[in-house]
């Protein structure tokens, strides 16, 4: 019979949070920006048809890096606790609160109880009818939760990037500004200065969806073609 | 191990809202609960005889026309003899691209609605991409099934659907009967208690390639001579300034017309029908 050696509680935990974090740190970044106009998304993400930001309900955005089955199984399963709330109760009952605790517990759940934990991270971004009223909830492998202000950057190397992007970062930014903003800060641990528009995901929750385009669904994908007139824009 | 695992995972993986309701929270359907002449435990003779008071939508209309599809409903609901309500609406958009209208117990029809709006949402966000039109109308169908306990005791719910088929390019339309079948419709149709009278004036109104502007004018005409010969069906309300709710789905997605339209349209139709100074 095999003995099993002691390995402290300690050991145990900040072995399993190494493991994450390294996961993690081998992807590439997004940044979730609030500004004027709503909450920009960027991600970079070469594939056109794997997101790694996504919508949950009206006024409810997801954005993760990370296991791709992972932090999709995570979707999915956020979806559906949104919808299903929505139906059962109303639609405005559907907070990005509920939506981030109801996360922190499963994360938490996964981090102790299962054979190895998530190596995701992911941001819950609510879009509210002023900028002091928008939620940006960050949530880590082992499910603690931060309510974080103006921007949030996660994967990759995250502090190169979370730095170029507190540098410039403003509320006063329209989608163009923030976009651009989020760029500059994707490409701050790389050689280049810019990045192809195919290599990009970006999406916006809309603050003005219900006057601008009469849907209450805020989120919105930007294609190809809409990023590039986006960033064409005057400055 | 493996392999059981990976079978469950495949198993539990479902774009289905309703599917997924059915499994976790099946109290929260609005049909597939256990019908009420089963609830006692024994079937009352008495609650045979006398059957449920519930107020009940009436007459939905749909067209296709060159650019789209369009479906109106007048604004009355009843019970028995009595007017339920006034101001119902008993047409609502599915999708970007769909529309459904509701005659039938009301109660459960607009709970239906509200599923299966959900349901169109869940797959979209779940699979990234809309569902595909036939594949819509099929889901509604298996909801009308899934009412089939209910509608045998009386409380029968039947949708009339229509969208744009954007591969297609065209506008088309479902009926469906009560056990779920569904049926697609060519040019026009209507269903609910005053239908049969909006079918005979649609008959005579409607012409292949008709203008959106006609085609509301041809809809609110056809819904009057419904109100004309059913008293279950509402006309137009120039007192209370209620008038039918109407919708069309094109290319560029559906949008529901605005009242001050409508009023325009049904001012004409009254005065039309005053000036012919006809009894019947």
């Amino acid at each position: 019979m095999t003995q099993q050696f002691y390995v402290s509680p300690e050991q145990l935990m900040k072995d399993r949070a190494d493991f994450a974090r390294k996961g993690i740190a081998r992807g590439r970044s997004v940044v979730v920006i609030s500004c004027r106009d709503g909450i920009a998304l960027v991600a970079e993400n070469p594939s056109p048809s794997l997101h790694k930001i996504g919508e949950i309900y009206d006024k409810i955005a997801f954005a993760a890096v990370g296991k791709y089955n992972e932090f999709e199984s995570l979707r999915q399963a956020g979806v559906r606790y949104a919808d299903v709330r929505g139906y059962s109760y109303d639609r405005e009952d559907v907070t990005a609160r509920g939506l981030a605790s109801v996360y922190a517990q499963s994360l938490g759940a996964v981090f102790t109880a299962e054979q190895k934990p998530f190596e995701v991270e992911l941001a819950v971004a609510e879009v509210g009818p002023t900028q002091e009223a928008d939620h940006l909830y960050r949530l880590t492998f082992d499910g603690s939760i931060a309510d974080e202000h103006g921007f949030i950057v996660m994967g990759g190397q995250a502090d190169k990037v979370s730095e170029a992007v507190a540098a410039g970062w403003q509320g006063e930014l329209d989608f163009a500004g923030a976009i651009r903003l989020a760029l500059a800060g994707l490409v701050a641990d790389k050689e280049t200065t810019t990045l192809p528009v195919s290599a990009l995901e970006v999406a916006v929750l809309d603050r003005g969806s219900e006057s601008g385009r009469g849907t209450r669904r805020a989120f919105r994908r930007l294609e190809d073609p809409d990023i590039v007139a986006l960033l064409a824009e005057e400055k | 191990m493996q392999e059981t695992t990976a079978n469950r995972v495949a198993a539990n993986a479902t774009s289905s809202f309703t599917e997924h309701l059915q499994r976790e929270r099946p109290d929260l359907m609005p049909f597939g609960q256990v019908p009420f002449n089963q609830l006692a435990g024994t079937g009352h003779a008495a609650h045979q005889a006398a059957p449920l008071q519930a107020p009940h939508g009436t007459t939905i209309l749909a067209m296709t026309y060159a650019g789209g599809v369009l479906m109106a409903g007048d604004r009355r609901a009843t019970m028995g003899n009595v007017i339920a309500s006034r101001h119902i609406e008993k047409v609502f958009p599915a999708d970007q691209y769909s529309v459904l209208g509701i005659a039938g117990t009301a109660g459960i029809a607009l709970d239906i609605t509200r599923l299966f709006q959900v349901e169109l949402e869940h797959y979209e966000k779940i699979e990234g991409t809309l569902l595909s039109l036939d594949g819509k109308a099929n889901r509604l169908g298996a909801m009308v099934r899934g009412n089939l306990p209910m509608a045998m005791q009386g409380l029968a719910v039947v949708p009339l659907f229509a969208g744009f088929d954007r591969p297609a390019g065209i506008g088309r339309l479902f009926s469906y009967d009560v056990t779920g079948g569904r049926y697609e419709e060519q040019e026009h149709h209507a269903v609910g208690s005053g239908s049969m009278f909006a079918r005979g004036a649609l008959k005579k109104l409607w012409r292949p390639g008709l203008s959106e502007e006609d085609t509301v004018a041809v809809a609110v005409e056809a819904l009057y001579d419904a109100a004309d010969d059913d008293s279950a069906t509402g006309g137009p309300d120039p007192v209370r300034q209620l008038w039918p709710v109407v919708y069309i789905v094109n290319r560029s997605g559906a949008f529901r017309v605005p009242d001050r339209d409508l009023a325009a349209v049904a001012g004409r139709v009254i005065e039309s029908r005053a000036v012919a100074q006809r009894e019947a």
